[in-house]
């Protein structure tokens, strides 16, 4: 108990005094997931729509391929994508491995099919909404993509909010293809795990603040959009 | 471009959903113009046969033709459904929208919007978004954006059915306007008066056909079927 209280005191120091590493640690976590979350996004938010608006045979097992992808187990990413880049890998050449690169890379493979699948949910009730008024009207598919991208806009932020959250607290894929190196691929998640293993408390204490702090707004975040949505209709 | 992709030509076409045959066959032609009311039953078909017209439904055999190239024929109607599709948006810009899906500028189109917004009568709402409207300015906001491109043709799907005396005149104003207009207007309603106010013409759909086609009061003074006498009389038809 007397641990946990140092440690929460040390912690807030450290957050007070914006101490180095902390920060250092914080800002990759950020960096990485952000950068992940844009990318996941930019592919998975058209799929999504694009799987709302178009008829094609095995579309039903798509849907369903897709939803199954979600609940991807992160550590089998990290494995596979760590055989893909290592050194006797396909894409051993460009040197990635223990690379933020890498860790990015998983992060997108894990948060895409999340981000895509949310998306069609939310687009495919749209979708039904506009159906006959954007047939009517001659739409192109890429019109009414675009339509329905724009208008379902909260809902597809809602969405990429929780990609977001579920990629900033992920632990087991870039672990694994990152390492956990010291001012190169450690993150808030793997740092933590690093601390608590050599009992330095306040440390993971402080990156544990900094992690549900973050975690929290996302969430609330989402509360907030999803609560507007529906008083809004949207 | 041509003058008018009328005259539309229906030949024996037939719609069937899940099995079950729900229009047709059906045969006729509409040109000249005016307003040909679809009368009917609620059931007969008139929205599937409206739908079909406009294209968004497939004849199973038979056909339904128009004059001109496919896309003057498709960019040259409009339809106002019975419950108005409400985009996600302000009004204006729900009014805004064919304007932008035929590649006009965003400011020129909403420019436009705006002068039909006035003409419709929804200027206080304009830069409200459209979710808020109520069900009488939701279908100005429907009929506002099927005029905005000029169509030729505009199909009215019972577009008074679920609205107040007050809106209801409000909303025959600008179809009688429409008309004046040189709009070719096909309605379909199942209200005597309006048909009698708005129509040149009668359509008696029953059942998936038409049973009866003529002018307004020689259809309701000398119907030529059992079937239309029965439901002109007010007597139940099943
Ligand atoms: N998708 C569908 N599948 C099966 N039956 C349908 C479908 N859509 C409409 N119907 C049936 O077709 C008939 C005509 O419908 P509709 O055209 O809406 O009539 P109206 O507009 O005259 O009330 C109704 O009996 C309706 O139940
Ligand atoms: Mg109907």
């Amino acid at each position: 108990m007397n641990d946990l209280l140092a440690g929460l005191i040390s912690a807030f120091h450290l957050i007070v005094t914006l101490d180095h590493d902390l920060v250092e640690i914080s800002l990759r976590s950020l960096q990485v997931t952000v950068t992940a979350v844009v990318i996941a996004a930019a592919i998975g938010l058209p799929f999504g729509a694009w799987l709302s608006v178009t008829r094609f045979r095995f579309r039903r097992i798509a849907i369903a391929v897709l939803n199954a992808l979600m609940g991807l187990p992160p550590v089998v990413v990290g494995l596979v994508v760590y055989i893909l880049l290592s050194r006797s890998g396909p894409f051993g050449v460009f040197n990635l491995l223990f690379t933020p690169t890498a860790m990015i890379i998983a992060q997108v493979i894990i948060v895409t099919p999340i981000i895509a699948s949310l998306s069609h949910q939310a687009i495919r009730e749209l979708w039904y909404l506009y159906h006959d008024l954007l047939i009517s009207l001659n739409t192109s598919k890429w019109q009414r993509m675009k339509a329905l991208l724009w208008d379902g806009r909260r809902s597809l932020l809602t969405a990429t909010l929780t990609g977001f959250g579920r990629a900033i607290g992920e632990i087991g894929a870039i672990m694994i293809v990152g390492g956990n190196i010291d001012h190169l691929t450690r993150v808030l998640t793997t740092a933590i795990a690093l601390e608590v293993g050599k009992g330095d408390f306040p440390l993971a204490i402080g990156l544990g603040i900094v992690l549900i702090t973050l975690a929290i707004a996302i969430n609330l975040a989402i509360h907030i959009l999803s609560r507007t949505e529906r008083e809004g209709r949207w | 471009m041509v003058s008018s992709i009328l005259p539309l030509t229906l030949k024996d076409a037939v719609v069937r959903k899940g099995g079950v045959q729900i229009v047709g066959p059906v045969e006729f032609a509409l040109e000249g113009g005016g307003c040909s009311v679809l009368i009917g039953p609620n059931g007969a078909g008139k929205t599937t046969l409206l739908r079909l017209m406009h294209g968004l439904e497939k004849a199973r055999s038979g056909s339904v033709s128009w004059n001109g190239t496919q896309k003057d024929v498709r960019l040259r109607q409009s339809f106002v459904f019975q419950t108005p599709v409400v985009m996600r948006r302000t009004v204006r810009e729900n009014i805004a929208y064919p304007l932008l899906v035929r590649g006009r500028h965003k400011k020129e189109a909403l420019v436009e919007a705006d002068r039909w917004i006035d003409e419709v009568g929804l200027s206080a709402s304009g830069h409200k978004e459209a979710h808020i409207l109520s069900g009488g300015e939701r279908q100005k906001l429907a009929l506002a954006r099927a005029m905005i491109t000029d169509p030729d043709v505009l199909f009215l799907d019972e577009p008074t059915t679920n609205l107040d005396g007050a809106s209801t005149q409000e909303i025959e104003a600008l179809i009688l306007r429409a008309k004046a207009d040189g709009v070719r207007i096909i309605m379909a309603t199942h209200d005597f008066g309006q048909s009698r106010r708005l129509g040149d013409e009668i359509l008696f759909l029953y059942r998936g056909q038409i049973h009866e086609r003529g002018q307004v009061e020689d259809f309701f003074d000398h119907p030529t079927t059992e079937e239309a006498r029965t439901f002109i009389d007010g007597d139940i038809l099943v």
